[in-house]
């Protein structure tokens, strides 16, 4: 190619272009070499007698306050407790995803934690060339067949579902029982099916406590932007509260910054999701519903330490403490104990399987 | 009442298109193309987060947003007008720069990647949706009076005349002694200042930034640019109709009359409309995009 450029190019512009060219290789010979930077924690090699564990995190990394705050936890207790050896990727954007995982697979990982639906893709790849490594997913989705059957994922790949529409069951039925008025609130972020888990389970959970009470659901958006637009996220929540909606819960990432916003500035009530979201809005956070990501993430390292892990679904529901809702010193002023009381009730019903909890609209 | 609600959040949504849209006609109208401005906003709602949370004022955080949006303003001018790089593709590192940059020091600052602590902002505590809570935050009024100011400096005085020039015929401009290159240094700083302030209105009607945060209100804001014609009163309008859209949109969402996929796409659609030519002929200034020489 660049021979075919000096032919045809005149003499100032030739120049101009193999100086171009000479700034993209040395350009992409840094970025290569940068490839094989370890960041200094990773300074250990990888050893024989403990697990080694590595995780590629979503986009946005440490101190998310959510995903992959939750994973990093998982991660450290089984540090602590199991002698697990950790190695944590961080991802700028899209195509470094992959990459990390690459990295982490060549490199003979006992296990690879990849945090986040957007990676079920490139595990499913990965896995099919790398079939000595065990892989995990958190949120990985499974694609179904045309007879509506999940695929399954290869088998050295551990699909880790949570049952979010349980715990979303529980939030609701709280919504309900504290609201005080006929209508409560919904705020999903990007209109997809993983959301709308958390609306279905909501919306049973509401109709469960009280069937004629109304659930105004609303979305953010139909792209990624919904998960992070605090903006929108206050004005449909200042909205449904005009309406007389009194609990507003939300799943919809940092757009659900703006209901507890409007939570504060019209002293209503917002629940949490995914992390404890006390914090956000001291006094205006009704309660949360917390994924235990935490959880998944160290029973996967514990499977592999114990060599029983294999590939498959592994879904966390109520019974397995992988979705619950806060109850703690910070809200229990807010939920009276019959509240409390009856509410642990449905959660014994939901575990026992005497309600059966939908996961789509 | 429920007429009132429906204008008050058309004006509380409208308020960052308008600063954005403002510093998108004089960006454009002196030849510089504003597809940056998503990331002035995002770098003003960032150093207005910051400079608020380390001064304890909302009003020294809005200068702090204005040095960040000012900052990336003239990032984007040296690199466009003094390297002669193309403005389309300055526009865009610009905006993902901002995206990286912003997460960096947010987590270098706050030690979260996600949101910054709470930071006094305008709008207190239990105020309400009435009016006295739209009327006190400065920034709704601060907006309105832009649009004015934006027509009257662009219409009425020397240095709007000057811009005008600059980006219909820089050569013609440069003829009669005006000096080009300052003024689109003048006008790119005036449009990220301006922008900074759509992004200082999001973050401290928040209270707090968090990563991302403008979440394409920059495109929007370019759109009604076009969509207006490159005129600062008609850019408002088109402001206005974009939030009344996007008002309508979430107040009609529960009864799913409109389908919210079509109402987004609205700000895009009219601006391809107003493109092709459909309303009216939508000429850009003739310059826009070129280097002055």
């Amino acid at each position: 190619m660049v021979s075919g450029l000096a032919a045809t190019c005149a003499k100032g512009e030739c120049l101009r272009m193999r100086k171009l060219l000479i700034l993209v290789a040395a350009l992409v010979v840094v970025h290569v070499a940068f490839l094989f930077v370890q960041p200094s924690r990773a300074a250990l090699p990888p050893s024989d007698k403990a697990v080694n564990v590595g995780i590629v995190l979503d986009v946005g990394g440490l101190g998310d306050k959510s995903f992959n705050d939750g994973a990093y936890r998982g991660a450290t207790r089984a540090e602590k407790e199991l002698g697990a050896r950790i190695r944590l990727i961080e991802p700028g954007e899209g195509s470094d995803r992959e990459a990390g995982l690459r990295l982490l697979a060549a490199e003979h990982m006992d296990l690879v934690v990849a945090v986040g639906f957007i990676f079920t893709d490139d595990i499913t790849q990965l896995a099919k060339e790398y079939p000595n490594v065990n892989f995990a997913g958190v949120d990985y989705s499974l694609s179904t067949d045309k007879a509506g059957n999940p695929i399954l994922p290869p088998p050295n790949v551990a699909a880790l579902k949570f049952k979010e529409e349980e715990g979303s069951f529980l939030v609701g039925a709280l919504a309900a029982l504290v609201g005080k008025s006929k209508k409560v609130g919904f705020v999903g972020g990007m209109d997809v099916p993983l959301i709308q888990k958390f609306e279905a389970g909501y919306k049973a959970g509401v109709k469960y406590v009280c069937p004629d009470c109304t659930v105004i659901v609303q979305y953010a958006g139909v792209t990624p932007e919904a998960f992070r637009n605090p903006g929108k996220g206050k004005e449909l929540a200042l909205n449904q509260f005009q309406q007389g909606v009194n609990v507003i819960y939300h799943a919809s990432g940092s757009t659900g910054l703006g209901v507890f916003e409007a939570a504060r500035q019209t002293d209503k009530l917002a629940i949490g999701v995914d992390a404890d979201q006390y914090s956000e809005a001291p006094g205006h956070v009704l309660t949360s519903m917390v994924k235990g990501i935490d959880v998944a993430v160290y029973d996967m390292i514990a499977r592999v330490k114990d060599h029983t892990f294999k590939g498959g679904i592994y879904t966390f529901g109520l019974a397995q403490n992988g979705v619950g809702y806060v109850y703690d010193e910070h809200n229990r002023a807010l939920i009276p104990d019959s509240v409390r009381a009856r509410l642990e009730r449905i959660k014994a019903d939901i575990v026992a399987g005497k309600i059966v909890v939908p996961s789509t609209r | 009442m429920i007429l009132f609600a429906f204008l008050a959040q058309t004006l509380r949504i409208a308020i960052p298109y308008l600063f954005a849209a403002s510093g998108g006609v004089i960006s454009e109208r002196a030849g510089l193309i504003g597809l940056g401005l998503e990331g002035y906003m995002l770098s003003g709602a960032f150093c207005g987060a910051v400079a608020s949370y380390y001064s304890g004022s909302a009003w020294i955080g809005l200068l702090g947003a204005m040095a960040g949006g000012v900052a990336m303003a003239l990032l984007y001018a040296v690199t466009a007008i003094r390297f002669r790089g193309d403005q389309v593709v300055v526009g865009i590192a610009i905006n993902l720069l901002v995206i990286g940059l912003t997460r960096f020091f947010l987590r270098l600052a706050f030690h979260s990647s996600s949101n910054s602590p709470r930071v006094p902002g305008f709008g207190a505590e239990n105020s309400g949706t009435g009016f006295v809570a739209l009327a006190s935050n400065p920034l709704i009024w601060l907006g309105i009076i832009t649009v004015a100011v934006m027509g009257w400096l662009l219409y009425r005085t020397p240095f709007g005349l000057r811009v005008r020039a600059t980006g219909e015929h820089p050569a013609a401009a440069i003829s009669v002694g005006i000096r080009v290159d300052r003024i689109r240094y003048l006008a790119a700083a005036l449009s990220g200042m301006l922008a900074s302030l759509g992004g200082a209105y999001l973050a401290f009607d928040q209270h707090q930034f968090s990563a991302e945060m403008t979440a394409g209100r920059g495109f929007i804001a370019l759109a009604a640019t076009i969509f207006g014609r490159w005129d600062p009163l008609r850019a408002a309008l088109a402001c206005l109709l974009f939030a009344a859209a996007d008002t309508l949109q979430i107040q009609l969402q529960g009864t799913q009359l409109i389908p919210s996929q079509f109402v987004e796409m609205i700000p895009y659609a009219l601006t391809i409309i107003a493109l092709a030519g459909v309303v009216g002929r939508a000429v850009p200034p003739a310059a826009l995009g070129k280097v002055a020489e």
